[in-house]
């Protein structure tokens, strides 16, 4: 039935585009290769529609319709206006690295800057090399299609021991309307090591494009990781991410993503602990508004004993928008003592607003402590009443309310001025409900 | 002109007629304690004035400097001069005591077109407040009331009143919940802000209140109505005889 499916509409539209970009596509005659297979991959499964059980709720196929053309390549104008979002949205003292629809901006990045403290590539000149970078386990249709289409990104390589000084953000740049971008990014963090990354996605004036990206993550040993995501899409974009992380031992990884932005989004984050010892932070915020559909998608592998896995996700959701967020949590027979523990708070600001929680807890190992809790419900009314009887009008005495509901995810991390930036975010949002 | 006036109010609660026709003026400077048994009305005066949703206001008017309060929004209410000090204040997790101060200020003034606070200019203002009424700075620092005693909870009331500076106070049943310390403390507090300039509500089931509020007048409410006014010996005429003379009234 699949394949009868993807030789439909929606699945031409995409074989046309890959036939019409496979030019532009970077990579040796056996990258072509992996890219061919990747997108018949695609092309048998057909864009997710809400019978395949990992869709359920995100139907792509009836949210977006189609996959875009992909973006030209910037010309100066488009790099000029991604240069202006890049001063709006880097974080003080941080070290950008840029990507403007789809393509590795140089001038806009520190380059220079970086190469004392990490190894830096992109992915088209590793992809001169070999097709490593394009192969993950996962059958995702998303994620072969990204593998067939990706255009570029950053590998990172950051060196055992090293104490990064600076957090490095990766920022997607859109400008370019009704196009696609697909990028591939690594991150390979060495022992003992220490880094900050944040990713970064907005729009320089571009109207409904489409992202999709892919980040394959690796921490090794007694490392600690700040990992941070940023999706603040416009409003009638689509982002959908994936993540393929794997924790060696003794590693402390946080890891934090907030949508803000998309008229459709999707993170979809595999974390496999594959190390004893280790402590993972997975954490998440969705501001929803309009018509907005935002996913988050979380795996997390207990492959070994004693790991300790903790996330704290909430939802905001006015208007008609609509928030997903499934957490699986998979212990493994091995992976004995494991402390797994989820919670999930959707807060409804309208009748019309919808979550969906979906917690899955697959336990194969009998000495563990895992649970989780889910709840959805709307603003307290005698809160309220207590904040506008102090003089606040209503929407901000809301606001007040909403950000403390989302501050008890964004308050796990730990930077402040990070954690400044975040908050930065969340009050923008809150004021564009105004 | 008087500061607050209630002319003849009915008020329901759902379908339940509460308050059959109640008659209170308040003039600036003046103390009224509200004295009366369980059911009588008197919280749901105060939730009325203060805007509380749920109450269905069917006939009469409440006028604040001329005004119709019932026109207004609660926000609105606050910044006219309006304040309710909660009899059960609520625990707002996650707001920062101190930021919540800072927003509702900051709130009020913008309302009547002043210019909101600077940072430093408030923090000065709270520090010398919460000094005069005994409120450690750690407390500003915690979520709004969460993990406060119930002498707490008023102080933070006490506070606010302070803060904002409102013409009129209502103080919800003040004394519930509080020993006898607590009391005098947050009692301190209230006669501190007596001014020519504002007036009190004190609205209590017990008199013993009165002996650290003293009022100007008293009003004793049964059955949704003003059944008798009196200097403040009425109180103790109160305590003395209790409420069942009022019952049949």
């Amino acid at each position: 039935m699949n394949v009868a499916v993807a030789k439909t509409g929606k699945g031409r539209a995409v074989s046309d585009l890959f036939t019409s970009a496979e030019g532009r596509l970077p990579g040796s005659p056996a990258v072509t290769a992996v890219r061919r297979e990747a997108f018949e991959t695609y092309e048998r499964l057909g864009l997710p529609h809400r019978r395949i059980e990992e869709w359920k709720y995100t139907d792509l196929r009836a949210l977006i319709g189609e996959v875009l053309p992909l973006a030209a390549a910037p010309d100066a104008a488009a790099l000029k206006r991604a240069a202006d979002a890049v001063k709006v949205h880097a974080i003080d003292g941080a070290r950008k690295l840029v990507l403007v629809d789809g393509v590795f901006a140089a001038d806009l990045s520190d380059v220079k800057a970086l190469a004392a403290e990490a190894g830096f590539g992109t992915l088209r000149e590793t992809l001169e090399k070999d097709a490593g970078l394009l192969k993950t386990a996962s059958l995702d249709a998303v994620i072969a299609l990204n593998a067939a289409m990706a255009t570029d990104g950053v590998v990172l390589s950051i060196a055992d021991g090293a104490q990064l000084p600076a957090p490095i953000q990766i920022i997607h740049i859109a400008t370019a309307a009704s196009a696609s971008a697909f990028t591939r990014s690594q991150v390979a963090v060495g022992k003992g090591a220490r880094a900050t990354i944040v990713e970064t996605f907005v729009a320089a004036g571009a109207k409904a494009y489409q992202v999709n990206d892919a980040v394959l993550v690796s921490v090794d040993d007694d490392a600690d990781v700040a990992h941070i995501r940023l999706m603040d899409d416009a409003p009638d974009a689509m982002n959908v991410s994936s993540h393929f992380v794997t924790v060696g031992a003794n590693v402390k990884l946080n890891f934090f993503n907030m949508t803000t932005g998309a008229a459709v989004s999707r993170l979809q984050g595999f974390i496999a602990l594959a190390g004893e010892g280790s402590e993972l932070s997975a954490n998440g915020v969705n501001l929803l508004q309009k018509t907005e559909h935002g996913d988050t998608t979380l795996v997390v592998d207990h492959a070994v004993p004693n790991c300790v896995s903790r996330e704290v996700f909430r939802a905001v959701i006015d208007d008609r928008a609509h928030s997903v967020f499934q957490g699986r949590i998979i212990v493994r027979p091995d992976a004995q003592k494991t402390d797994g523990k989820m919670m999930t708070r959707a807060l409804l600001l309208s009748d019309e607003a919808e979550a969906d929680n979906k917690p899955e807890l697959e336990i194969f190992a009998d000495d563990v402590s895992c649970g989780h809790g889910a709840t959805a419900g709307a603003l307290d009314d005698s809160l309220l009443f207590y904040l506008k009887a102090r003089g606040l009008p209503e929407k901000q005495a809301q606001a007040l309310l909403i950000q403390a509901f989302v501050g008890e995810a964004i308050e796990q991390i730990a930077d402040d001025g990070l954690r400044a930036h975040v908050i930065g975010i969340a009050e923008r949002w809150l004021e564009r409900r105004q | 002109m008087a500061l607050l006036e209630v002319k003849d109010l009915k008020v329901r609660v759902e379908e339940r007629e509460i308050l059959h026709g109640l008659t209170l003026t308040v003039n600036e400077g003046e103390v009224h304690a509200i004295m009366g048994p369980n059911g009588s009305g008197k919280s749901t005066l105060s939730h009325v004035i203060a805007g509380k949703p749920g109450y269905e206001v069917t006939d009469g008017q409440i006028l604040f400097k001329g005004e119709d309060l019932l026109e207004m929004s609660p926000d609105e209410r606050a910044a006219k001069g309006v304040f309710l000090a909660f009899q059960y204040p609520v625990e707002i997790p996650g707001v920062a005591t101190m930021n919540f101060l800072r927003t509702a200020l900051n709130a009020q003034r913008k309302a009547r077109g002043e210019d909101e606070y600077s940072t430093p200019d408030f923090l000065k203002k709270v520090r010398e407040v919460s000094k005069s009424l005994n409120i450690p700075q750690d407390m500003l620092k915690r979520g709004v009331n969460v993990g406060f005693s119930g002498g707490e909870k008023k102080r933070n009331e006490v506070l606010q009143m302070a803060l904002f500076e409102p013409s009129l106070c209502i103080l919800d049943e003040m004394d519930s919940g509080l020993d006898i310390d607590a009391l005098r403390i947050a009692a301190d507090g209230v006669n501190a802000l007596r001014s020519p300039g504002r007036a009190m509500v004190v609205i209590t089931h017990y008199q013993r209140l009165l002996n650290y509020i003293v009022p100007d007048f008293v009003h004793v409410m049964s059955r949704g109505r003003v059944v008798k006014s009196g200097a403040k010996d009425l109180a103790l005429e109160l305590e003395a005889s209790g409420y069942a003379q009022f019952e049949d009234a």
